[in-house]
């Protein structure tokens, strides 16, 4: 999470190595075992709860990480946060990870959840990170990975049965922080990475021969692979041998992801269409066509930058989604009503949808059964995965719900075969719920209490859109009556910033609403700026509400900070350089309508002009430079 | 007179109620209007410049405070002002080489009347008692029309020259555009409408996107017209800017005002998006008529050259009426709308201005503001610096 530039000139060569490092690795392998069992295995005990209570996007100066150790995993608001300055200066040293072992993790997960689609993906930007430099957000993917399978408030979590991917993820933050530590010698770093790739090879195979071998015996499987899996943290020159012809293929998949994923995929069910599917890519287009529930013209007048990404007709979908309610088998009732919100947009904003999706899967759980001569992991699996596309087809996920996603399969597939139907449904509801609580509603909380803590008697906070935690941060910092102005700067179409206005003005708190264009203007008088993030991602761009770049780069440019509140399960381990690679189209007639201006219609009639294209996005992406600070639930970082 | 008050008003009035907007329509009106005003004034005998200079003055001076953010008024009427200092200055300058033969030759009485038919003006007054009135008057009378002639010739002009300056930019675009290039652009502006269709016409084939300009949105006026002729447009919401300048080749805006340093008073919106070309490295060309460069360094540009707007324009006044009226504890309202017209852009992050004399760096103004101004007129000190703005 680098904001200036001379961090960045620190790690660059680093980068730069790894990605060269990557092919060649496998001789130093043997060399490279010895010395990382004693560093990593005597303290995986402690570092499970550190991870736990890390926040996943920072590797923070060494203060911070043994003050997090003492804390618990939620800790208090009156955490050492350094001043921005300092931190600025600071330079987190093993923040640019490479993030070789991503990929192993994605591949594991792959096996674990048994969800072709969202497999194909993570094993595609896993891929996809190992030849980028991604930054320190390689925990982020363990978290979501490995450490939602225990209870997210247990400090002895390694004791836990599904142990495995505990350790899994202990290894992972002992090799992060080994490597904050020894970030500077390179040449150790890279060989850490070959053990722990290796490491996790062979905790996915050890599992995956678990699992096969203990068919119904729940209680034996974890043990045993929790077994293997720490012998695999001691023995990494054992788990090595497993490792070579993958990694030999990596780097290849890097190269060509798009050639490489085909074959991947191949071998798995096609329920639900890619999550990023190129949409440029016509006969997965057709494929992904004849599967889906809702009928979808594709939208005239495309612009053609943006061929890759879908657009459809936007008045044809509801009714034809309406009408077929009461027809539709195999989407949930439940589900099928957060579809058609999404589509509606009744819904918008990550969390609100998150939390929808998570609800309507809840429903669709407590209603289910297990159809006679199947098994309730793979069934609810693919029931989930159907969702999922309808869902998709609805609206294109947003990043935050694929997490959630995420979590609720390999929830899913953790499960014990041992338990029954009702103990397994009580079971996910609990852990849905949990999840919505702790990660969603509970770090929502927790970035509050950080944030209220930047807001000083006479700012003038400037928000940008209309971000759930912002609000929550304003409305919290004014009941504790902090003396503020807030700045609601909005944008067409979807002025969503109108709504935040009334809200705000409706506690009692003096606002001043302006539109994008001006924030020029109004920036003159603002003290921070305060934005939402739909996503984090690991080269630390913000994936935020399209805009938001624009308000962050005014504000950078007036030496005004620019403060992130994005809660933790929202980052992803995916890099993008700018906003055109992946994002979401709108409806692109909101562009042609103003409402409550009838003068200005000159192009009502757009789409019968083949010159004429409206773009219409929904996101875009900041540079890191632009940040000062993101606060997650887990801790700030800088 | 009565007549030209009532003309002097009529466009004060239209001023103030903001009913002659753009940078064709109010230099043009300003530049008739002087003209009428110059061609009815009656000069006295003598210093007939300054009786002009005077006269559009007093109504410039009114002009330029019924709407102060019209800043083409301004400019307008300092270069009617130079005009008539030049059309006063140039016959002199011509026979300068013989003033002081003249002088030495009138001192001794040789041939007083043929000295004083080749009189330069500046010297009228050391001679107008020593030499024969009546001859002098009839000079006079002579002069004065063949100043206000020149004058209002000049004007005329001026006025030419405002009207094509658009086809002197134009002609100039095919040097800026190429083909498969992506041009952005931000709001309404003729300059840049024609720059484009001239490019077009050049059978240059380009892609437009088009920022809209919320909340005026007259960028929709834009990509209609674009569309019209053919030109692959896209219109984007102005959020966009950012995320869409990383494939953009250039960004060619119109602006309000060019100031004396290279910086621009350009429509809201034009810094953020100036900002991202320099971010993304893309330039930033301003195509301007030359009557925009404005003489004046720009002092706190953001407040003082803007216009705010009606809140209406932002927000529905029936939905946040009570909003605004109800007051916090001291009864000040909650709610403030900020809805400024323009935004200042420095000139750093301009890249090239193209007026209709050719492309000039924005550290260039400075010297063409020599060319077309009298100092006089815009010097903010000593006796002649008259204009508040």
């Amino acid at each position: 999470m680098e904001t200036r530039r001379v961090p960045r000139a620190v790690s660059d060569p680093k980068v730069r190595q790894v990605g060269f490092f990557a092919p060649g690795a496998p001789p130093d392998r043997s060399q490279s075992g010895p010395p990382h069992p004693a560093s990593s295995s005597p303290p995986v005990s402690e570092i499970s709860p550190s991870g736990n209570s890390l926040s996943p996007v920072m590797i923070p100066p060494p203060r911070h990480l043994s003050a997090d150790l003492a804390r618990g995993p939620h800790f208090s608001p009156a955490a050492p946060l350094s001043p921005m300055r300092a931190a600025r200066d600071s330079i987190p040293v093993g923040s640019y990870n490479p993030s070789e072992f991503v990929a192993p993790t994605a591949s594991e997960f792959t096996d674990d959840a048994l969800s072709p689609n969202w497999t194909a993906r993570r094993s595609n930007s896993g891929k996809f990170a190992s030849s980028l430099p991604a930054g320190g957000f390689d925990m982020s993917s363990l978290k979501q990975n490995n450490f939602p399978a225990s209870s997210l408030t247990t400090v002895s979590i390694v004791n836990m049965p599904p142990g495995i991917t505990e350790k899994d993820g202990g290894a992972g933050v002992e090799v992060q922080k080994e490597r904050s530590k020894t970030g500077s010698k390179a040449s150790l770093k890279p060989l850490k990475e070959q053990t722990t790739k290796a490491e996790r090879r062979a905790i996915q195979e050890a599992q995956r021969a678990a699992k096969a071998a203990t068919k119904g015996d729940g209680s034996k499987t974890p043990a045993a692979s929790s077994g293997l899996g720490s012998s695999a943290n001691a023995n990494p020159g054992k788990a090595a041998k497993a490792s070579p012809q993958k990694k030999d293929n990596s780097p290849v998949a890097a190269s060509e992801k798009r050639g490489s994923d085909r074959p991947q995929d191949k071998d798995r069910k096609k329920d639900v269409p890619h999550p990023r599917m190129q949409f440029d890519d016509k006969s997965r287009v057709e494929k992904a066509k004849k599967r889906s529930v809702v009928k979808q013209t594709e939208a005239k007048n495309r612009v053609e930058l943006f061929r890759h990404l879908p657009q459809y007709e936007h008045g044809t979908r509801l009714p034809e989604l309406e009408s077929k309610l009461f027809q539709l088998d195999p989407v949930h009732p439940a589900v099928y009503k957060v579809g058609l919100r999404y589509l509606a947009g009744d819904i918008s904003g990550g969390n609100a949808r998150c939390i929808a999706m998570l609800q309507a899967f809840q429903e669709s759980i407590k209603d289910y059964s297990t159809p006679p001569e199947k098994a309730l992991i793979r069934d609810l699996t693919s029931k989930i995965n159907s969702y999922v596309s309808f869902l998709i087809e609805c609206r294109p996920l947003s990043i935050s719900m694929g997490n959630a996603i995420r979590f609720l399969k390999s929830k899913i597939a953790k499960l014990s075969l041992a338990l029954s139907e009702s103990e397994a449904k009580a079971i996910l509801l609990s852990d849905i719920d949990r999840f919505i609580n702790e990660k969603i509603i509970l770090a929502d909380k927790v970035i509050v209490r950080h944030a209220v803590t930047k807001i000083r008697d006479g700012d003038v906070l400037l928000t940008y859109g209309s971000s759930s935690a912002v609000e929550l941060l304003l409305i919290h910092a004014h009941e504790l009556g902090k003396n503020f102005r807030v700045v609601v700067v909005d944008s067409r179409p979807k002025l969503e910033g109108k709504l935040l206005l009334r809200r705000l003005v409706g506690k009692g708190i003096s606002c001043t609403y302006t539109h994008i264009n001006a924030v020029s203007y109004i920036m003159h008088e603002v003290t921070r700026v305060f934005l939402g993030a739909s996503s984090v991602l690991s080269n630390g761009t913000v994936y935020s509400r399209v805009g938001t770049a624009c308000v962050a780069m005014v504000a950078h440019q007036f030496r005004v900070p620019v403060l992130i509140c994005c809660e933790a399960y929202k980052f992803h381990e995916r890099v993008q350089l700018d906003s055109i690679c992946s994002n979401e189209l709108g409806d692109p007639d909101m562009i042609a309508k103003v409402p409550g201006r009838k003068e200005i219609d000159s192009l009502d009639d757009w789409a019968n002009s083949d010159n004429l294209q409206l773009l219409n996005l929904i996101y875009d992406a900041t540079p890191s430079d632009y940040v000062s600070m993101i606060i997650t639930d887990y801790d700030t970082s800088h | 007179m009565p007549d030209m008050q009532g003309l002097v008003n009529e466009l004060i009035d239209k001023l103030k109620k903001r009913r002659v907007k753009g940078s064709l329509e109010t230099p043009l009106q300003t530049a008739e209007l002087l003209r009428s005003v110059i061609s009815v004034q009656k000069l006295p005998p003598t210093n007939k410049a300054a009786a002009l200079i005077n006269a559009v003055r007093d109504v410039g001076e009114k002009l330029i405070a019924a709407n102060p953010v019209e800043l083409s008024v301004g400019n307008v009427i300092r270069r009617v002002l130079h005009i008539i200092r030049e059309e006063d200055l140039s016959p002199s300058s011509d026979e300068a080489g013989d003033n002081e033969e003249e002088i030495t030759w009138l001192r001794d009485n040789t041939a007083p009347y043929v000295a004083e038919i080749i009189r330069p003006p500046l010297l009228h007054m050391l001679h107008t008692f020593s030499s024969a009135e009546e001859k002098s008057k009839s000079y006079i009378f002579g002069r004065s029309r063949k100043l206000k002639h020149d004058v209002i010739e000049a004007i005329n002009m001026l006025i030419e020259d405002v009207n094509i300056c658009y086809e002197l930019i134009a002609e100039q675009a095919v040097e800026h555009i190429h083909h498969n290039e992506t041009i952005l652009t931000l709001g309404w502006s003729r300059t840049v409408l024609e720059f484009l269709l001239a490019a077009k016409d050049k059978k240059r084939s380009f892609h437009v996107f088009v920022a809209e300009g919320a909340p005026r949105c007259h960028g929709h006026a834009l990509a209609q017209e674009l569309v019209g002729r053919g030109l692959k447009t896209t219109v984007i919401a102005d959020a966009s800017v950012f995320a869409m300048i990383s494939r953009v080749n250039m960004v060619i805006v119109g602006v309000h005002a060019v100031m004396a340093n290279g910086g621009v008073i350009a429509p809201v919106g034009m810094d953020m998006v100036a900002l991202a070309a320099q971010k993304f490295a893309v330039p930033v060309v301003v195509v301007a008529g030359i009557h925009k460069l404005r003489p004046l360094y720009p002092e706190n540009p953001e407040v003082s050259l803007n216009d705010m707007r009606s809140p209406s324009e932002l927000l529905e006044l029936g939905k946040f009426s009570d909003c605004m009226d109800f007051g916090s504890v001291d009864g000040a309202p909650l709610v403030h709308v900020a809805n400024p017209v323009f935004d200042y852009v420095p000139p750093e992050l301009v890249s090239l201005v193209i007026t209709d004399i050719g492309g000039h760096k924005p550290s260039y103004i400075y010297r063409l503001i020599a060319d077309y101004y009298s100092s006089q007129d815009y010097v903010r000190y000593g006796r002649d610096a008259l204009f508040k703005l």
